[in-house]
């Protein structure tokens, strides 16, 4: 195998990497390495006897997710805390949100950013005590970009930490405000609940109101998953997304027998029934995963999109150079109409 | 993508190359060095561009981990840009030994162990007492196992800079050394390999015996360096000391509460190995 079809066996069937030889298993941990799955992979393959050359390597992609998850539930701590004064609900979302509710989704997963959702209306607040409070200070001063992101995406202009360089993205709906499908995130926000004592790491400075730190509904994380998977993006960490969406998928079918209708419906009510539609697929045809037959219907589209997700060759670099293109533009094409996207991208241009 | 492997003390890399030419210079100077089946990490020196894999070649150092912001170099420093790779490897990816930017030599199983900043002369004092009386065991990452304390070595070709070429060069005139790089990011740059016994014995650790600060160019001296200093300093030379978590701040205690330190200024290599010599008599 020449692309990363040689990842995507070896999560959906761990045994199967007992056949690899050296050369297969450079080629695999390389992309793994770069789909930033090496530690899922590490924890998949955890039990294995695999060479002790290898063992070793996943030793230390399973110490280095050890150290991404306590890190990002000490960031989402650190957010709790400058954000004592605020009475509305902060939603973790993605990886930060998939350990602290100890899902499989996190386990050895990659967590780069913390990811938060806050209402709307309370933006202004929050970011105030960020900036104030938190040690949050603005990446970058540009008032194109920062005016852009204000009036047309689902988030604030990112912030990094003063001090421990790392990065909050806040949002306060899933998908970029021009983007056709509008997610009704005012619903998800009343749907979302505490993590309360669950949190995997308990803050060491005790008293506080962990009640403020919530995950998204199941429905509504998986609608999140698929919507940032598929309407937001040109498909860069695919695999890894999609990988989520296994998890999630086949976690909450275990636990609720009508999860396929709930989710189906609560899909319909944010306009994302084809995205979660596609993922659900996608995932099915990659990983495996269980879905019901009649959310199987085949769609021309999808060997463009698997196509997209394994483009990576044994050097751990991104092939299928056409194919990323046309999804990088689409990522545009998504997000905006298009004499918005002219504008946008003759501005950019301008500015070098 | 042309392609060499070398392993290093625990660590194996894959270097895969758009050009020739840096491959082959790597084959000539870890001749010595044994060739893994599995490979670690993965270092791509990849042009810039198209055009810039012909025309002015300038050479991106990519692989498993990579800086966003890492300058390009030019073809001829094609040997620094993949050292820099597996330097950054190491310095995000390892996890198996706690690291701390240091160099070490080896006598009689104990190991020493030297720190400091760019310039300290860790590098070049590593070298020196690696051909008189000493082993070799690195001049850039010392590893210190979190389960038995001893030092891992890492013997990787030994990177000199500026007047440490010329002084190296009347040290070890039999020595083999690449070619020199002038005008790098980090000033005149040549590699020396190592002794062919440190390449031999790249898998003998050592416990740590004592622990150094040098200082080039200033009168001889030496100082004492309180635990709470090595510690806070240590912490800053290691490159993976707050990713091992728990382990690490165990395996850095222990260094600290059972390796004595001292800082040591000098102005010339033999004034450092007079130091060096009359402090292991002392402490170790």
């Amino acid at each position: 195998m020449r692309n990363a079809a040689i990842l995507v066996a070896a999560l959906r069937d761990p045994p199967s990497v007992l056949a690899l030889n050296a050369h297969d298993w450079t080629a695999l941990l390389t992309i793994a390495r770069a789909e930033q799955l090496i530690g899922t992979l590490a924890v998949r393959l955890r039990t294995l006897a695999v060479p002790p050359a290898i063992s070793a390597m996943l030793e230390d992609a399973r110490t280095n997710a050890e150290y991404q998850s306590r890190t990002a539930m000490w960031e989402a701590d650190c957010a709790r805390r400058a954000l004592w004064d605020y009475d509305g609900k902060v939603v973790l979302m993605k990886g930060t949100a998939y350990v602290a509710a100890g899902l499989k989704a996190g386990e050895g997963r990659h967590i780069g950013d913390l990811d938060i959702m806050v209402a709307a209306q309370d933006l202004a607040q929050v970011e105030r005590l960020l900036l104030d409070k938190g040690g949050w200070e603005w990446v970058k001063e540009d008032a194109y970009d920062d005016a852009y992101y204000r009036d047309h995406m689902h988030e604030l202009p990112p912030m990094i930490h003063k001090e421990r360089d790392r990065m909050i993205d806040v949002h306060h709906t899933i998908l970029p405000l021009t983007a056709r499908p509008t997610p009704d995130a005012a619903a998800m926000l009343a749907g979302a609940k505490g993590i309360g004592s669950d949190i995997s790491v308990r803050p060491s400075t005790g008293s506080g109101r962990t009640d403020i730190l919530c995950i998204f509904a199941p429905a509504d994380m998986v609608c999140h998953c698929a919507a940032h998977l598929i309407a937001d993006g040109d498909l860069s960490g695919g695999l890894r997304n999609l990988w989520d969406m296994h998890c999630l998928l086949t976690e909450f079918t275990e636990q609720d027998d009508n999860f396929w209708q709930a989710l189906d419906f609560r899909a319909a009510h944010h306009g994302l029934t084809k995205n979660v539609h596609r993922t659900a697929r996608l995932s099915a045809q990659l990983y495996g995963t269980d879905i019901p037959a009649d959310w199987h219907q085949p769609h021309l589209a999808d060997a463009f999109f698997i196509r997209r997700m394994v483009a990576r060759d044994e050097w751990g670099r991104g092939s299928a150079k056409f194919t990323r293109l046309a999804f990088y533009i689409r990522s545009h094409w998504l997000r905006m109409p298009p004499m918005m996207l002219a504008r946008h991208l003759w501005t950019k241009w301008r500015k070098g | 993508m042309h392609e060499f492997r070398v392993q290093v003390g625990p660590a194996a890399f894959r270097i895969g190359s758009h050009w020739r030419a840096p491959i082959a210079q790597m084959r000539a100077l870890y001749a010595d060095y044994p060739t893994p089946e599995f490979t670690d990490y993965t270092v791509r020196l990849e042009a810039t561009s198209f055009a810039r894999r012909f025309i002015r070649p300038s050479v991106a150092i990519n692989g498993d981990y990579m800086l966003p912001d890492a300058a390009p170099l030019p073809l001829d420093q094609a040997l620094l840009a993949a050292e820099m790779g597996m330097n950054l490897q190491m310095a995000l990816g390892w996890r198996r030994q706690l690291i701390l930017h240091a160099s070490a030599v080896e006598r009689d199983g104990k190991a020493l162990i030297m720190t400091g900043e760019s310039g300290s002369g860790k590098s070049t004092l590593s070298a020196m007492l690696g051909r008189t009386g000493w082993r070799f065991m690195g001049d850039e990452f010392a590893l210190i196992d979190p389960v038995t304390g001893e030092a891992v070595p890492y013997p990787r070709l030994i990177s000199l800079k500026n007047e440490a070429i010329a002084a190296m060069q009347r040290d070890a005139p039999d020595a083999v050394f690449g070619p020199l790089m002038r005008g790098t990011p980090k000033g005149d740059i040549r590699h020396l390999v190592p002794p062919a016994e440190a390449i031999a014995a790249m898998h003998e650790r050592a416990k740590p015996a004592l622990l150094l600060f040098p200082r080039f160019g200033f009168e001889p001296a030496i100082r004492d360096v309180p635990p709470s200093e090595v510690f806070m300093r240590l912490t800053q030379a290691s490159t993976n000391y707050v990713a091992l978590g728990e382990a690490g701040f165990a395996a850095l205690t222990r260094f600290v509460q059972s390796v004595p330190a001292r800082a040591i200024d000098y102005q010339s290599g033999d004034e450092a190995k007079a130091l060096v010599e009359q402090l292991w008599a002392e402490l170790a």
